[in-house]
């Protein structure tokens, strides 16, 4: 079963379902998608057993074989090529490792190049395996990098994905491939803005999903409103308390100092699995 | 003509509240919501387009089945996993690269141009804005973040503006880069909590690399006072300046929900006042040539 936690609106509490699920759980794997700002690592610490580079293929020209004939440069549909009649300029940042430019020289001038845009790290907290990804600063892809985490999924256990805000392509690529996918939300405004477009893109993707509302008690009742017109399963309340907020800012995941509410994300998680079919 | 964009690496910590409250106390400004795939600003600016542009983003492949022969090179070499085994184009994962289009030897597969959201400039009663909204799922925010500075470009030169005040999305990839590059200052917003100093810290790392001054504001320091000390005395250590720091408050949230900015609607607060001071020692410094 491979379960995300997505959100649109950053700073629901993402982290904090992904993490107090997963600890309540057996048998689990939890990898922190949010590649630009894990923040599993945070509170779960777990001891690294592997840490590895990430790398993309970017072009490489041997000005020797090249006659500046300009066929990349046309062919690139990211602009990361421009050919002048003196030198060609490759512009890593806006590349996304096609290969196209390779395939289309037709004097052999370009191979690939391995370029380093991250790291990936392993490790385990007690028997919860944890893997994530750390996006180089100042480089823009992230979805290489949640690639290589994602290729660590074992899918004979329980896998929690812990996914970026937002709904591009991070997003896309960390949910793509799951059984079901948690909402979390917060009941005010931008929380419901954000959720409905979250939930376009997944009915788009044709993954089954329900809410969790975080914070519950703050802001207004539109998103419960919502929820039932579009009879989407609240699967969970999680209150605005200031003990739990205190808590998440020490870095200590709730459910550990209130462990009446493992019960509650088991539950959670078994209801998911219901909806999922699995 | 200056440019002041909200970041803060982690999400959800007040970036656009903030940024709201900005636009109101800000004379002479254009605003810029940078947050394409997730834009909220417009909820408490209630902006009224003037004028709306296409986007058009990543293109996407087109199987022509009648000429198709199944033969498999296109699947092959896809690297994006993007043709299924029934030889379908999945939209989603189609990055529009082309790579298919040139290795079909029967050319059955085309580029076509796909919209992949809209750009907006607009009229709000605290100035102009410039503002845009990715379909769901689309890729390539960048691009349309880069659309929505010139758009705010072009209208801060007509207008004359003194600042753009720029509302960034969270995290430190494409669409953060293109929100930072080529401006004067970076107003980081953040919480004292573990996740809040941890993402601070990776986005200043992001400004420096693009050469960009920040300030510090800490957002409901009093949830963890000893967190917040930290992040004080970090800045300290590090030459950054803090600008604010905000108590958290109820009213806050209670202005989202009136879709109000925080300091037009609770002028009185706490958190008001505090804006304002953090407002007036930015403005000094962008005068003083920080940035």
């Amino acid at each position: 079963m491979i379960l995300s936690i997505a959100s649109g609106k950053g700073g629901t509490g993402k982290t904090t379902v992904a993490v107090n699920m997963a600890l309540s759980l057996k048998d689990v794997q939890l990898l922190d998608c949010d590649v630009e700002e894990p923040n599993v690592h945070l509170l779960l610490h777990p001891n690294i057993n592997e840490e590895k580079s990430v790398y993309v293929s970017t072009p490489q020209v041997d000005e020797e074989l090249c006659d500046h004939c300009g066929k990349c440069g046309e062919f690139c549909q990211y602009n990361a090529i421009l050919v002048s009649s003196e030198k060609v300029l490759v512009f890593l940042e806006l590349c996304h490792s096609c290969g196209g430019c390779v395939i289309v020289c037709p004097g052999k001038a370009i191979s690939e190049e391995q370029h380093r845009i991250g790291t990936l790290k392993c490790g385990s907290t007690g028997d919860l395996e944890v893997v994530y990804g750390e996006l180089d600063v100042g480089e823009p892809m992230a979805v290489p990098v949640i690639r290589e985490v994602k290729r660590r999924i074992e899918s004979d256990k329980t896998v929690i994905l812990d996914s970026p805000p937002g709904t591009s392509c991070p997003v896309i690529e960390t949910v793509k491939g799951s059984d079901f996918c948690v909402l979390v939300t917060e009941p005010t405004p931008f929380g419901l803005h954000d959720l409905r477009i979250t939930v376009q893109v997944l009915e788009d993707m044709e993954i089954p999903f329900g809410v969790v509302v975080n914070r519950a008690g703050l802001g207004d009742k539109k998103v419960y409103e919502y929820c039932e017109e579009k009879n989407i399963p609240i699967l969970l309340e999680i209150p605005y308390r200031r003990k739990i907020a205190e808590l998440y800012s020490k870095g200590i995941p709730f459910s550990s100092e209130m462990p009446e509410w493992k019960e509650k994300f088991q539950t959670l998680f078994d209801e998911a699995r219901k909806l999922a079919g699995k | 003509m200056k440019q002041l964009t909200i970041l803060s690496g982690k999400g959800g910590t007040g970036k656009t509240t903030i940024t709201a409250s900005l636009a109101v106390l800000a004379k002479n400004a254009v605003i810029a919501d940078c947050d394409v795939d997730a834009p909220d600003l417009h909820m408490l600016l209630h902006p009224k387009a003037i004028k709306t542009q296409e986007f058009k983003g990543a293109k996407l492949a087109v199987i022509d089945e009648s000429e198709c022969t199944k033969c498999g090179l296109c699947r092959e070499k896809c690297r994006f996993d993007a043709i299924t085994e029934d030889f379908k184009i999945d939209p989603i994962s189609c990055e529009g690269c082309g790579v298919c289009t040139i290795t079909c030897p029967v050319n059955a597969i085309t580029l076509v141009e796909r919209i992949s959201g809209h750009a907006y400039v607009s009229k709000t009663k605290y100035g102009l804005m410039a503002h845009a909204m990715l379909s769901p799922g689309e890729a390539n925010s960048g691009k349309l973040v880069t659309l929505v500075r010139q758009n705010a470009r072009i209208l801060a030169e007509k207008e004359h503006s003194d600042i753009i005040i720029i509302d960034g999305p969270p995290g430190i990839g494409c669409p953060v880069i293109a929100s930072v590059t080529g401006i004067d200052a970076g107003l980081l917003v953040t919480e004292p909590t573990m996740s809040g100093i941890h993402d601070l810290e990776r986005a200043l790392q992001l400004l420096r690399h693009f050469n960009v001054s920040p300030f510090v504001c800490v957002n409901v320091y009093d949830i963890n006072e000893d967190n917040a000390e930290k992040i004080v005395r970090f800045c300290k250590e590090n030459d950054i300046e803090i600008v604010g720091k905000i108590p958290f408050n109820p009213i806050v949230t209670e202005a989202m929900v009136n879709g109000k900015p925080t300091v037009e609607y609770a002028p009185e607060s706490d958190v008001a006042e505090e804006i304002e001071k953090l407002w007036e020692k930015i403005l000094s410094a962008l005068k003083h040539g920080s940035g």
